[in-house]
């Protein structure tokens, strides 16, 4: 049961990722970058939000069929959760690696695919979780805390 | 300073409350309210959008009129570079420096001519950089303060330089004090501007703390008395050669202009507010760290393209190509040993920096404001989506916010005023149809009848 005294205000936004919609991953990085602004929060932590964003939604995009970002902002902390159906990550701490990438021929061309997001995510990130299965999907899990001064953000 | 001074104003005889204006403004800094456009103070960047958008001619841009040359005892026209592009083909550079002159004014400095300066010390700023890229131009004040909302993040990468119109005058005027004997201070330097973000940038300048320009003078006020006197060489004589900027310098009157004087190895340029919108957007994801230089320009095509300019932006733009084809002189007038010079003293580095300011922001606690933000996804669902502006508001969700910062109600909604009358309207008919029992007829339960 929903107490009213402890209620804690939050937003969900949601964005739906196509195969090879590379577009869409831009525009989810700045509304939500925007919603954040309007929120009052700290360029550094929008920052880093937007570029975990991206790159998450950039991931779909290039190695899914379909799926899904979704932010959940609370007064505290910011959920990034990506989830597709797709082919999966087969090594993940491989995945991980800057530079690692199984992306095609096709993609590098376009300037994408180049081994960096995941390490860049995992910059960005407070909080990280990756579970995967080979030719089912991902699903990834990223928190980023407002108040934390323990770590500086990347450039 | 606290009240944040507007070039940009509504003429409210002209207005006729539609709302063309509301949609265009890239900052949503335009409400309709009372049947008359409002410009949020605070939002505006006077980009000038609105200004060319009205059917009505109801925006306008407030500048400074020749009267006030008569407050300095020696004046100094400085026009922008674009401004040579206002012209018939036949009319020269040197006519239309000479004019200003026949008009009253003492002498004529080419911005165009301090452009090259700040064009070459942002070259060797450059060169030397080790930081973010790229480096944004600080030319265009309507870019800047666009920034200062929308994209604070990226203010410390502009270029730390004064604009040319700035340098300028600095110059201007202390060659003026030094050769006339002229106290600085009763000397007065007068941009001529296609641009009202430059008389806001006079009166609240972003990247010195006093601005050396004394007034503004829109092309729109002083065109007209331009031309009257073109090639007026009754005054002075008529010998001296006043044109001194090169091809360089004229050059940033249009997009492109000043990337190819500023000469990085690899620069971008853009023009129009909603252009440079979808750049800075990518530039804030981090995207274009290759590239050195961008110039960005709130009009499209550049100054050319100005909303107080004369010409149509492409006649401006082939004009002033062409002048500069024909006219361009090959010597430059500041010696590549000048320029150095100045840029190792930092003689135009701007002296303060770009700031931030968040007025997009609901609450001042994070907690607060996200139970606003909260109530405004509430709202914009209910609300239909047309983004018809009906309202006054621009879009839906900027009614939305409306509603959140207490100044518009859910009814400035047309569709929703109606679907309230519809339900008011059905339940005035549900209570039509109830009769008191007094009269109800009860001659069917075969009660006493009663006729009606």
């Amino acid at each position: 049961m929903v107490d009213s005294l402890t209620y804690t205000p939050q937003i969900t936004l949601e964005f739906k990722i196509g195969e090879k919609d590379f577009f869409v991953a831009g525009e989810c990085a700045s509304r939500v970058k925007k919603t954040l602004q309007q929120l009052g929060l700290k360029q550094n932590v929008i920052k880093r939000i937007a570029i975990i964003i991206y790159e998450a939604a950039m991931n779909v995009a290039i190695h899914a069929t379909s799926g899904m970002v979704t932010v959940h902002v609370e007064p505290d902390a910011i959920t990034i959760r990506t989830e597709d159906v797709g082919a999966g990550i087969e090594d993940i701490d491989l995945a991980m690696k800057e530079g690692y990438s199984t992306a095609t021929y096709e993609i590098r061309e376009m300037g994408f695919g180049a081994g960096m997001g995941l390490s860049n995510i995992k910059q960005c990130s407070d909080d990280l979780k990756i579970e995967s299965k080979v030719g089912v999907g991902t699903t990834l899990n990223a928190k980023v805390y407002f108040q934390d001064q323990t770590r500086q953000a990347d450039g | 300073m606290n009240t944040y001074f507007h070039s940009v104003t509504l003429d409210t005889d002209k207005c006729k409350g539609c709302t063309n204006c509301i949609k265009r403004c890239p900052v949503e800094a335009i409400r309709v309210r009372d049947g008359k456009a409002v410009i949020v103070q605070e939002r505006c960047i006077d980009c000038g959008e609105c200004i060319r958008e009205c059917p009505n001619h109801a925006k306008i841009a407030v500048t400074d009129s020749l009267a006030k040359l008569s407050e300095y005892k020696y004046n100094i026209a400085l026009p922008a570079p674009s401004f040579f592009g206002q012209f018939k083909e036949q009319v020269n550079i040197e006519d239309v420096l000479y004019a200003f002159r026949g008009i009253g004014f003492d002498e004529v400095f080419e911005v165009a001519l301090a452009a090259e300066i700040v064009g070459h010390s942002v070259h060797e700023f450059l060169n030397e950089y080790k930081g973010k890229r790229p480096i944004f131009s600080s030319a265009c004040p309507a870019v800047l303060r666009l920034m200062q909302i929308k994209y604070p993040d990226l203010l410390d990468q502009v270029a730390p330089f004064l604009t040319p119109m700035e340098v300028a005058a600095r110059i201007a005027k202390e060659q003026a004090s030094r050769k006339m004997g002229i106290p600085y201070e009763e000397i007065g330097a007068f941009f001529i501007s296609p641009c009202p973000a430059k008389v806001t940038e006079m009166r609240n300048p972003m990247t010195t703390k006093h601005s050396a320009v004394n007034g503004v003078i829109g092309v729109n006020l002083i065109y007209k008395d331009i031309i009257r006197h073109l090639g007026d060489r009754t005054t002075n004589g008529g010998l001296d050669k006043l044109q001194r900027a090169t091809k360089f310098g004229m050059a940033w009157g249009y997009v492109t202009g000043e990337s190819r004087n500023i000469a990085a190895a690899t620069t971008l340029a853009v023009g129009g507010i909603h252009n440079v919108i979808s750049l800075l957007e990518e530039i804030e994801r981090g995207e274009l760290k290759d590239v050195d230089f961008v110039e960005v320009q709130a009009c499209t095509g550049g100054c050319v393209g100005g909303p107080l300019n004369i010409q149509n932006l492409f006649v401006g733009r082939i004009r002033l190509r062409d002048l500069i084809k024909r006219f361009g002189t090959r010597e430059a007038y500041f010696t590549e040993a000048d320029l150095q010079e100045i840029y190792r003293q930092n003689r135009f580095a701007a002296t303060e920096p770009v700031e931030p300011r968040a007025i997009m922001t609901l609450d001042e606690d994070v907690s607060r404001a996200l139970m606003k933000m909260e109530r405004l996804d509430q709202i914009t669902d209910e609300l239909p989506g047309l983004d018809c502006g009906a309202c006054g508001s621009p879009n839906c969700r900027a009614l939305a916010e409306d509603i959140i910062r207490g100044i518009a109600f859910e009814t400035d909604c047309v569709i929703k005023l109606r679907e309230k009358v519809k339900i008011l309207a059905e339940e005035i008919l549900d209570l039509a149809r109830i009769v008191p029992p007094s009269m109800s007829d009860t001659s069917k339960k075969g009660g006493v009848g009663r006729e009606h």
